[in-house]
C-alpha cells in the first residue's frame, strides 16, 4: 500500500490507496434443500490521483501490478474532472462495533443447519412451498491511505440469513420471502420464518380491488419497496447539485408531512452499513434528512460537497468506481398508531407488502408505478386475502405531504431500512 | 503479474486428480474502461484490470464453489471446493453428457485498447448535442466497455480460450419546469464494435428533446388499453414476460411448475415463435461456448404459439430429460455459471406498422425502453415514449408508461405481429446478484389486447 502511494506521489500532487478484501460464505439451498457452498475470495485496489489539479481513478485485482495501476491513473487523469476538494488529513474516528468474531468463527455445518431448520419452519406450515434460502457471511477488511497523512482501516464482519418461497396451485402462483442481516450471526430463524408464515396466511384468499382512488397502507417492505427509491435520488447531493432533484431548492421548508422524520445513520452499532469512516476517510456521523417533515440535509461525497460549498456528510461509497454520494441505512421515524388501527380504519382499500418494478418509473419527479407483487385487500377494517393483477402509482411528493397515520412499529428490512408502516389517504390503483 | 495462460495446464492436471464426479475451472483476465458524464461536465473516467479465477465442483448432485483472485496455490482452492460440494451432496449427481472440447475462440474487437481520447471525443460530441437543447437540467452518459479472456477447463478434458468484448451506452436528458422533472434516455450497445455506438448524433439530439416535450405532456389514466409496443420495448417485453420464465432452472425442481410449463402447452396465437439463440453471431448475447463449455445453439421457445423448448444448463437439462442448449453463464469469475437469456426475439410476421394500429380507437402506442422485472407469472415492464392512439392515428404524447401482465393471458393477447424485426443492444440482464449481463432482444412491432397500463 505504501509502496502505491509512494509511486503514485512521483507523477500526482496527490494520492490515495483504497484497498478492500473480503471473504464470503454463501450457503446456498434450492427446491427445499441444501444445493452449493461458495467460498469467495476477494480483493481490489483502487488509486486515486490528482495530477495537474484533475482527477484520475484505475483499479486492479493484481496487487502485484502495481505499475500499470498508476499509469492507468496517469492516463485517465488527462481527461479528469478538476478536484475541488482536499484529501482528509489525519482524523478521529467515532467508534463503532461493526465487528463480531462469532460471525467469523461460525461453522458451515451451523449455518446449514440454519438453513434447513427455517425450510423446516416454513414447510412443517405449507407443505407445498417450494423454498430457496440463502445463509451468508462476509468477512470485510479495509484500509485507505492517502498523500496528505489520511489513514484509516477497519474490519467488518456481515450475516445474513433470508429465504423466498413459492407456492403455485394451478397457475396461481405467490412469492412470500424475508431476508435480514446484520453483524451479528442471525441463530433465530424463526424471526424469518414467521415473516413468511404470516404472509402465507394473509394470502390464502384471493380477493380483488375496484381501479381508482384508494387508501393504502404500506408495510415496512413495502416503504422500502415503493418510496425508499424515490426519497434516496431525492436526496444524493450530486442529483441536488445539477438542479435535478424537486426538493434540491427547498432546504429548511416544509414538504412533507410534519410526522415524517427521515435519516442517514452509519453510526448503528452492528448494522451491515456501519463503518467509523466512509469510503474516502471522512469520518462518519447522522445525517437528518427530513426533520419533521422540513427538508434538513442532502448527503454528500468530498467532491460533490466542495462543489455544492458544503461539507462532506460521510456518504462517499466506492461501487467499483469513484466515490459517489450514497446512503447508508436510512431510518424513518416511528409515528403513534398501531398497525391494527390503521386497517381498521379503512372501509375499502390496500395493504402492499411488495411492490414490483417501482424504480422504474419516473423516480426522479418521484413517480412510483409498480405491480402488487405482495399486497392483500382489506374491507371494512378487515385483511379479506391476497390482490392480484394489481398496479398502484403514486407520487412520493403527494402521497408524503399529508399521511394518515405512522406506525409505532418499526421493522429492519433487508438489514438496511428500518422503517415502521405508512398509512397513505390515497393512491391510485389500476386492475383487472 | 500472475499470467492465467501459465496457471491453466497446471490447474487443468489438478482437477483430474480430485475425487469428485465432475470438476471445472474457469480462469480470467479482463480488462475495462468507463467514461460517465453528469450534465455538462465529465464526471468520471477510469480504468480497471482483473485477474481471477474459480473452481466448481459436483460431488453427489452437490456443488462447491472457489472463488479467488490471488492465482497462488491453486491445489488449496480445488481442496476446497470438493470439500464444500462433498458437505453438500446427498444423491446422485446428474449433468447432460456434452463432448470435450478443445478450442481457441478470439474476439473480433477490442475495445479496450481503442484510446481514451478517441472515446471521450465522440461523447463529447453527443453530450453538446444534448445541451443544444434548450430548458434541460441536467443529462447523465454512462460509457463502458469491456474485453475478457476466459479459459474453461473440465475434469473431461475440455481446454477453451474464449474471447469477449463488450461495449454500452447510456445517455438520459432530463428537462424540468414547474417542479417537474421528466427524462428521456437512449441505450445502445454492441459486442464490442465501437462503430455501432458512433454516428447517433441525431437519435441523441431526439432523446433530448423528447424530455422537454415530456414536460407538457398528460399522464395516462390508468387501465386496460390496446397497446402497440415498437421493437425495442417488444424485445424487453419477451425476455421480462416469457424469457425469464423458460429459464429452466426456475422449473427443473419444482414439480407444480413442471406442470404449467408441459412442452406443448399453448402461449399465444398461431402466429407467436419466440426464440433464444446465442449463436447468431455479433450480437452482445453471442458467444459459441457457455461458461460450462457447451456450444451455443438456436433455441425455439415458442413455435405457432406452444411451448416448445426451454434454456438449459447442463444440471437442468439432465434433471428434465431433455438437451443441454448453452445457456449457462456467469457475469465473471466470482459467480458460478447460472440458467440465462442470451439473444432472445419474436420472430417476425407480415403485418406492417399501419396495419398494426389502423383499427385501435383508442389504445396506446409505447416505445423505447426503461426498465423491466418478472417474477415469474406476473411481470411489469416500462416504457421511455408513450403516445396516445386515437382512430388508427399516433396521437399526442404521454408521460412515460409502465405496463404490467401476466404471461398466460398477455402473450395469448397479442394478436398481430409485424414484419420489421430489430435487435435492440442497450441494457444488460439481471439475475439473483448476477448483473448486468450483456444480452440482447428483439422483436418487429407488436399489438396486445387488454395490457394493463398504470397512470393516474
Amino acid at each position: 500500500m505504501e509502496d502505491i502511494l509512494a509511486q503514485a506521489k512521483k507523477v500526482a500532487e496527490e494520492a490515495e490507496v483504497f484497498i478492500v478484501s473480503s471473504e464470503e460464505t454463501p450457503v446456498q439451498f434450492e427446491a427445499n434443500r441444501l444445493k452449493r457452498i461458495q467460498g469467495k475470495q476477494n480483493t481490489g485496489v483502487a488509486l486515486r490521483i490528482i495530477k495537474e489539479g484533475r482527477i484520475g481513478y484505475a483499479s486492479t485485482t493484481d496487487l502485484t501490478d502495481t505499475r500499470r495501476l498508476v499509469a492507468n491513473a496517469a492516463e485517465t487523469a488527462q481527461f479528469g474532472v478538476k478536484a475541488q476538494f482536499k484529501l482528509p488529513q489525519k482524523a478521529r474516528y467515532p467508534k463503532i462495533d461493526i465487528f463480531d468474531p462469532d460471525t467469523e468463527s461460525i461453522s458451515i455445518e451451523k449455518m446449514i443447519e440454519l438453513g434447513e431448520e427455517l425450510i423446516a419452519l416454513v414447510t412443517r406450515h405449507t407443505p407445498d412451498i417450494i423454498c430457496e434460502a440463502m445463509v451468508a457471511k462476509d468477512i470485510i477488511t479495509l484500509r485507505l491511505m492517502n498523500s496528505g497523512g489520511g489513514e484509516a482501516s477497519y474490519k467488518k464482519s456481515i450475516f445474513s440469513l433470508s429465504m423466498w418461497g413459492s407456492l403455485i396451485r394451478g397457475t396461481d402462483m405467490l412469492f412470500v420471502g424475508e431476508s435480514q442481516s446484520s453483524c451479528h450471526p442471525l441463530t433465530k430463524p424463526r424471526e424469518i420464518a414467521d415473516v413468511v408464515i404470516q404472509q402465507l396466511e394473509l394470502a390464502r384468499n384471493r380477493a380483488s380491488v375496484p381501479s381508482g382512488k384508494l387508501p393504502v397502507i404500506l408495510t415496512p417492505r413495502g416503504v422500502a419497496s415503493a418510496i425508499i427509491p424515490s426519497l434516496m435520488v431525492a436526496f444524493n447531493g450530486k442529483i441536488v447539485l445539477e438542479g435535478a432533484s424537486p426538493i434540491g431548492n427547498k432546504l429548511g421548508e416544509k414538504v412533507f408531512d410534519p410526522r415524517l422524520s427521515l435519516w442517514d445513520d452509519p453510526t448503528i452499532a452492528y448494522r451491515p452499513n456501519s463503518r467509523p469512516c466512509d469510503d474516502e476517510g471522512v469520518p462518519s456521523q447522522r445525517t437528518p434528512l427530513i426533520e419533521e417533515g422540513k427538508v434538513a440535509n442532502f448527503f454528500y461525497d468530498l467532491q460533490t460537497a466542495a462543489l455544492a460549498h458544503t461539507g462532506s456528510t460521510g456518504n462517499g461509497n466506492r461501487n467499483g468506481g469513484l466515490p459517489t454520494p450514497s446512503p447508508t441505512t436510512l431510518v424513518i421515524a416511528p409515528g403513534k398508531t398501531g398497525f391494527e388501527e390503521m386497517v381498521s380504519d379503512i372501509k375499502e382499500g390496500l395493504i402492499i407488502e411488495q411492490l414490483m418494478g417501482a424504480e422504474q418509473g419516473n423516480i426522479l419527479g418521484g413517480d412510483f408505478s409498480g405491480n402488487v407483487l405482495l399486497g392483500y385487500k382489506v374491507e371494512r377494517g378487515k385483511i379479506v386475502g391476497r390482490v392480484k393483477d394489481t398496479m398502484v402509482s403514486g407520487n412520493i411528493y403527494q402521497v408524503l405531504k399529508e399521511i394518515n397515520a405512522i406506525g409505532s412499529k418499526p421493522e429492519w428490512v433487508g438489514g438496511f431500512v428500518h422503517t415502521p408502516p405508512i398509512y397513505c389517504p390515497t393512491l391510485s390503483v389500476a386492475s383487472k | 503479474m500472475t499470467d492465467i495462460e501459465t496457471a491453466a495446464p497446471q490447474l487443468a492436471d489438478l482437477i483430474k486428480g480430485y475425487s469428485a464426479d465432475y470438476i471445472e475451472a474457469r480462469l480470467e483476465e479482463s480488462q475495462r474502461s468507463y467514461i460517465t458524464y453528469r450534465g455538462k461536465e465529465l464526471e468520471s473516467i477510469g480504468q480497471a484490470t482483473a485477474t481471477g479465477g474459480n473452481v466448481r465442483a459436483l460431488v453427489r448432485g452437490g456443488w462447491g464453489f472457489a472463488s479467488f483472485n490471488e492465482i497462488g496455490d491453486l491445489p488449496a482452492k480445488v481442496e476446497l471446493a470438493v470439500k464444500q460440494a462433498t458437505l453438500v451432496g446427498r444423491e446422485e449427481s446428474n449433468l447432460a453428457p456434452v463432448e470435450p472440447v478443445v478450442d481457441t475462440v478470439p474476439a473480433a474487437h477490442n475495445p479496450t485498447t481503442k484510446p481514451l481520447a478517441e472515446k471521450k471525443q465522440l461523447l463529447d460530441e453527443y453530450n453538446e448535442l444534448i445541451w443544444r437543447t434548450p430548458k434541460l437540467q441536467t443529462s447523465v452518459i454512462a460509457y463502458g466497455d469491456s474485453h475478457k479472456k476466459v479459459i474453461f477447463l473440465s475434469s473431461a478434458g475440455s481446454h477453451i480460450v474464449q474471447e469477449r468484448s463488450d461495449i454500452s451506452l447510456r445517455l438520459s436528458a432530463v428537462a424540468a419546469g414547474d417542479g417537474e422533472v421528466q427524462q428521456a434516455s437512449l441505450s445502445v450497445g454492441s459486442a464490442g464494435d465501437f462503430k455501432a455506438i458512433s454516428g447517433l448524433h441525431l437519435l441523441v439530439e431526439r432523446t433530448a428533446k423528447h424530455a422537454l416535450e415530456l414536460l407538457s405532456a398528460p399522464q395516462v389514466k390508468g387501465g386496460e388499453y390496446t397497446v402497440v409496443l415498437d421493437p425495442v420495448l417488444a424485445g424487453v417485453f419477451t425476455h421480462e414476460a416469457f424469457g425469464h420464465l423458460s429459464e429452466s432452472d426456475f422449473v427443473y425442481e419444482n414439480e407444480r411448475l413442471r406442470q404449467i410449463m408441459v412442452l406443448g402447452k399453448k402461449f399465444g396465437g398461431e402466429k407467436l415463435n419466440i426464440i433464444d439463440s446465442a449463436a447468431v453471431p455479433g450480437l452482445r448475447g453471442s458467444y459459441k461456448y457457455d461458461d460450462e463449455g457447451v456450444p451455443a445453439v438456436k433455441t425455439y421457445l415458442i413455435r405457432e404459439g406452444k411451448l416448445v423448448g426451454r434454456l438449459h444448463s447442463r444440471e437442468t437439462a439432465a434433471r428434465m430429460g431433455e438437451k443441454p442448449t448453452g445457456n449457462a453463464r456467469a457475469i465473471n469469475y466470482r459467480y458460478p455459471p447460472i440458467v440465462r437469456m442470451t439473444n432472445t426475439y419474436i420472430e417476425p410476421g407480415s403485418a406492417s406498422f399501419d396495419d398494426i394500429i389502423a383499427n385501435i380507437k383508442e389504445g396506446v402506442y409505447v416505445k423505447n425502453w426503461f426498465g423491466g422485472t418478472t417474477a415469474m407469472e406476473m411481470f411489469t415492464f416500462s416504457a421511455g415514449e408513450a403516445y396516445m392512439i386515437r382512430n388508427g392515428k399516433v396521437a399526442e404524447a404521454l408521460r412515460p408508461v409502465v405496463l404490467s401482465g401476466n404471461v398466460f393471458t398477455t402473450l395469448n393477447n397479442i394478436d398481430a405481429i409485424g414484419n420489421d424485426l430489430e435487435m435492440n443492444q442497450g441494457g444488460g440482464c439481471g439475475k439473483g446478484e448476477q448483473m448486468p449481463l450483456p444480452v440482447s432482444n428483439g422483436s418487429p412491432h407488436i399489438r396486445i389486447r387488454k395490457c394493463l397500463v398504470g397512470g393516474r
